[in-house]
């Protein structure tokens, strides 16, 4: 059992979900624009957990099957366990496979993005909890000396096993019967989970980059260390901007406040190296990842102003429960997430069989720029249909006569939804098949450290 | 950088900080009642959240509903209506009476626990 092997299966697990939920993701927007639309045999209430459950998956599949990928490579040693690998990509499956099954048959446990049921959650527990071993036994002992992207990965791994666990308290009746302390906790719980993704894909990005660049003192800078540092602080106590309206102790919304300010400093960071990268964009042109990472760049940059105006209690209290607040979740998960996931997985394609996948190079370039268009187009859709609620509800207007002041913004970011599920199916399906037919290459071992 | 102090540092603040939000930051609301129980498993099964919001948390196909109960424009007789039929874009759920009680026992619950709600929408601009 060779680990790039199953590393290639979480990959093609995880472009698959993909595939599904973006497809979930356009239906959903035509329940929005033809309130008729699959009303009774495919409802909202499955389309839209099903939707977020599968593209999720393609964050955690694509992040996880990185990890495996690079880390033999990174430790300087093979894999602890390929085969208990292998056994984590195999309950990972057959979990999704279950998950997805049990939304369209209605068994929901009604958690805002966890809706499956709860006796799922031990099982994904249990199953993360073999990465956690093989990415443990794996390392050196020497932690403290790894590079900025080891730490990244340890950390994403650990909190999702927190973040996972803290989100399923609810079944405890002390969380349950207190609806402050109950959607406290799931806030909280969500955020971070957040938290925990971002810093696989972020540990994932910068490991890539150091490949591309060849310069290895990317992952040992100070620098680098103290944005960690400043990102895992956010990832534990910047959820409560979601919570202003909760009635908790003002002390949460104070923190979060505090924290959520602190980001002025990751755009301070991108401002400053703003020309380098763009230097390095053209220096590049004609390398597919670094222009993804270069399109992430980019939407850091927007979601972070956007993040920063709404963590503002006074322009919170507007915004909150608005289209905005979408729009701040898309632009994270498709222009930060999907935009650098796919620069990774496109570095490993090339790695994996280069003449194939140069193959479908042209289809790449094409993806790329109706991707990031599209999602402009959608981004902007939500923000003036978040605009137009909060001044619908501020004026107290009827949610009926609302929501046909929204139509007009609804049909245009469903139709943005339809290009960036067409500009990803050109490199979603392209990958598959690289990933599907270079699945047995052991390939040669890259050792960094 | 001492990378491990400070990492230890974060995480015992984290730990700490969860204690405090797990007890004395969230003591502001009165547990459920048995009904009330009963309304909110009703409105997780259903997965209610898909569309509606409470307190922000949830999706936008269907109205917010933190304080739908003491809404003077909708009120206990508008949210039994959409229970009983289903609406434009909601399906009918088939709720029978006593499901339908459990139900706005929950919402109640929601509305009375939404101080900060109420005094957010008095402090908006008219």
């Amino acid at each position: 059992m060779n680990h790039k092997r199953t590393a290639s299966l979480f990959l093609i697990t995880g472009l698959t979900t993909m595939v599904l939920g973006l497809m979930f993701g356009v239906l959903g927007g035509f329940q929005y624009i033809l309130p008729d639309f699959l009303k009774e045999p495919l409802t909202f209430q499955k389309t839209r957990p099903l939707h977020v459950y599968l593209v999720i998956s393609f964050i955690f599949s694509s992040a996880v099957g990185c990890v495996y990928y690079f880390l033999p490579g990174v430790a300087g040693r093979k894999l602890y366990s390929p085969w208990l690998a292998f056994v984590h990509w195999l309950c990972h499956s057959l979990i999704i496979a279950v998950v997805i099954t049990g939304f369209f048959c209605g068994h929901f446990s009604g958690r805002e993005y966890l809706e499956f049921p709860p006796a799922m959650a031990l099982v994904i527990l249990g199953s993360w909890s073999l990465l956690i071993v093989n990415f443990f036994k794996t390392m050196p002992i020497s932690f403290h000396r790894q590079p900025v992207y080891v730490w990244s990965w340890a950390t994403g791994i650990i909190f999702f096993f927190i973040t996972v666990t803290e989100a399923h308290l609810w079944v405890l009746p002390y969380f349950h019967n207190n609806i402050i302390r109950d959607l406290t906790v799931q806030w909280k719980a969500l955020g971070s989970m957040v938290g925990s993704w971002n810093m696989l894909v972020y540990g994932t990005t910068i490991y890539v980059m150091e490949r591309i660049t060849n310069d290895k003192t990317v992952g040992q800078s100070k620098t680098a260390f103290f944005f960690y540092f400043l990102s895992l602080t956010n990832l534990m106590f910047n959820w409560g901007h979601h919570t202003y309206i909760v009635p908790a102790s003002p002390v949460v919304k104070e923190v979060s406040y505090i924290i959520s300010m602190t980001e002025l400093l990751f755009i301070g960071k991108i401002i400053y190296t703003w020309r380098q990268t763009y230097i390095a964009a053209r220096l590049n042109y004609h390398l597919l990842p670094y222009r993804f990472f270069t399109a992430g760049d980019f939407w850091v940059f927007l979601n972070l102003i956007l993040a920063i105006i709404i963590s503002v209690p006074a322009v919170n209290l507007y915004t909150h429960g608005t289209h905005i607040t979408v729009a701040h979740a898309m632009g994270t998960t498709i222009g930060i997430n999907t935009n650098l996931l796919l620069g990774c997985l496109l570095f490993v394609a090339f790695d994996r069989a280069p003449e194939f996948a140069a193959r479908y190079k042209k289809y790449f370039m094409v993806s790329i720029s109706l991707l990031n268009i599209s999602l402009l187009v959608f981004w902007a859709a939500l923000l003036i249909c978040g605009v137009i609620k909060s001044n619908d509800a501020l004026n107290s207007v009827p949610f009926a006569t609302m929501m046909m002041h929204l139509q007009p913004w609804f049909v245009m970011f469903t139709a943005a939804g339809v290009c960036i599920m067409i500009s990803l199916f050109l490199i979603l399906f392209p990958l598959i098949s690289i990933f599907f037919q270079s699945r047995n290459i052991a390939g040669k071992e890259i050792f960094v450290s | 950088m001492k990378r491990v102090p400070v990492f230890l540092t974060l995480i015992i603040i984290y730990i700490v900080y969860s204690g405090w939000v797990y007890t004395a930051g969230t003591s502001t609301a009165a547990a459920m009642n048995e009904k009330e129980t009963a309304g909110k498993e009703l409105f997780e099964v259903h997965n209610c959240e898909s569309c509606h919001q409470l307190f922000g948390l949830g999706g936008y196909l269907g109205p917010e509903l933190t304080t739908i109960i003491s809404d003077r424009n909708r009120g206990p007789f508008y949210a039994t209506a959409l229970l009983k039929t289903g609406g434009g874009r909601m399906p009918d759920f088939h709720f029978n009476d006593a499901e339908i009680e459990a139900l706005l026992a929950y919402l109640g619950y929601v509305d009375r626990c939404a101080t900060t709600y109420k005094t957010a929408s008095a402090n908006r601009l008219p």
